[in-house]
């Protein structure tokens, strides 16, 4: 570390100041977690996949259903975030936004190349390992807001949220979701559009 | 082709466009505000759906990540160049329009014949981490050939090689995996119809590879079975050869 600006103040103890502390009710900065693991530090990132972890391995559950592949597809996607780390610019977007990508990202390809290597196991794991739902301090912070989030789905027309779920938490082609909703082909993309746009507005997230 | 192309947005930002709409709206990304906008909003829209699905992962994920990091080194940030538009008002998300934005550079470059490209990438040097956007380099380069084959079990292929950037990249999709204690090499055919060494493939059934040496000579791109470790020649008659006379652009 060569030189440091006005909101990088170079101090001994990195954690300081980021510290969510015994409580943990505080959300760290994970902005600036990502920060510091872009610069190799463990700690920073050992926090940050605490704060994050939930997220990110419920969203590959519910995409590629099996637990131990979601765990795969989720320690891939920690890998990569920890690699790319420096490359996260918070100007951009959230950096849980830009993690949950990632972790979408692989999920759905996993999907995908486990349909077009072989169309019969995709549920050949499944009942083997048992999932219980987040009792963390995390999860209780999330049901707040995901209260929210349901009550926003909520807005959307049917065939809106339907065909949002089908492609966010299952990991179909707009093509596909078109042909599971009996829609014209080429509208459920635009009626996945239609339901982002309204979430974000509900919400009021990415202005 | 615009307007269609804006309309994929929503279906992007879910991951549900099938591989050429994704690579078509990856290539117009880079070039329209509008669409980068949207991505980045919509993509904090979609986190937030993810907040509905947490459950507490298993302990070993957490033993396995920490101790995945500790051998892997971080990549350095990529630096800007002083003089590109890096302060124009862009909102894609970060990770995606840092390889556009280097793609966007070297295409530039190379339609001005240009050396000197002041972009601190990392290229070709480590095959299984940082040569991604290596790859992607060469998938946007606007001189890449395309040749295609599908395989009766239902897989296919797809080689990419830019003469410019004298390198190719092969995309694969569903391969099954090779026979126990066997590899995929990749090899380099020349006019002669020597076959030169081009690395291994990865053992997975969707891979995107930077194929080692210079494509730039090359006549045809070659797939064997091969001992593990591979082979120095080819032991095996092909399984798949891209004839890369046949390529489009």
């Amino acid at each position: 570390m060569t030189r440091t600006s006005s909101d990088a103040s170079d101090p001994p103890d990195r954690v300081t100041g980021i510290s969510a502390g015994p409580g943990a009710d505080q959300a760290p900065d994970l902005a600036e977690l990502l920060k510091l693991s872009g610069r190799g530090d463990e700690a920073a990132f050992a926090r940050l996949y605490d704060a994050t972890a939930a997220r990110a391995f419920g969203l590959a559950v519910r995409v590629v259903r099996d637990p131990s592949q979601a765990e795969e597809v989720a320690q891939e996607a920690f890998l990569e975030i920890w690699r790319t780390a420096s490359r996260f610019d918070q100007s951009k977007g959230s950096a849980v936004s830009w993690i949950l990508t990632l972790v979408h990202r692989k999920a759905v390809d996993r999907v995908r190349s486990a349909e077009a290597s072989t169309r019969r196991d995709t549920t050949y794991h499944q009942g083997n390992h048992k999932i219980e739902h987040d009792s963390t301090a995390e999860a209780a912070q999330a049901s707040m807001e995901a209260r929210r989030v349901r009550q926003a789905m909520s807005s959307l027309t049917e065939v809106q949220r339907e065909a949002l779920e089908l492609a966010y938490f299952k990991g179909y082609t707009h093509t596909e979701v078109a042909s599971m909703l009996d829609l014209p082909v080429g509208t459920a993309k635009t009626r996945i559009r239609d339901g982002l746009i309204r979430l974000r507005d509900t919400m009021g997230v990415g202005q | 082709m615009k307007e269609s192309l804006h309309a994929l947005s929503g279906a992007y930002v879910v991951d549900a466009l099938d591989q050429e709409e994704r690579e078509a709206f990856e290539r117009h990304l880079p070039r329209c505000l509008d669409c980068q906008a949207e991505v980045a909003s919509l993509r904090e829209a979609t986190a937030l759906m993810a907040d509905d699905a947490a459950m507490t992962p298993p302990d070993s994920l957490r033993t396995s990540v920490l101790a995945g990091i500790s051998t892997i080194r971080p990549l350095p940030p990529e630096i800007a160049h002083p003089r590109t538009e890096e302060s124009a008002p862009s909102n894609v998300v970060p990770m995606r329009r840092r390889r556009f934005r280097v793609a966007s550079l070297v295409a530039a470059a190379a339609v001005a014949a240009s050396v000197a490209v002041g972009v601190a990438w990392h290229p070709w040097d480590d095959q299984n981490t940082s040569s991604v956007s290596a790859a992607d380099q060469v998938l946007a380069a606007a001189d890449a050939q395309k040749v295609s084959l599908d395989f009766k079990d239902g897989s296919s292929a797809s080689v990419y090689r830019s003469k410019s950037k004298g390198k190719a990249v092969i995309l694969t999709d569903g391969m099954a995996a090779p026979p126990s204690g066997k590899v995929y090499e990749l090899w380099f055919q020349d006019s002669k119809g020597t076959m030169v060494p081009a690395g291994l493939m990865p053992k997975s059934p969707d891979a995107k590879v930077l194929l080692r040496g210079n494509a730039s000579g090359a006549t045809a791109v070659g797939i064997t079975v091969e001992p593990d470790g591979g082979s120095q020649a080819p032991t095996t008659a092909p399984i798949a050869l891209f004839d890369l006379d046949k390529g489009t652009t």
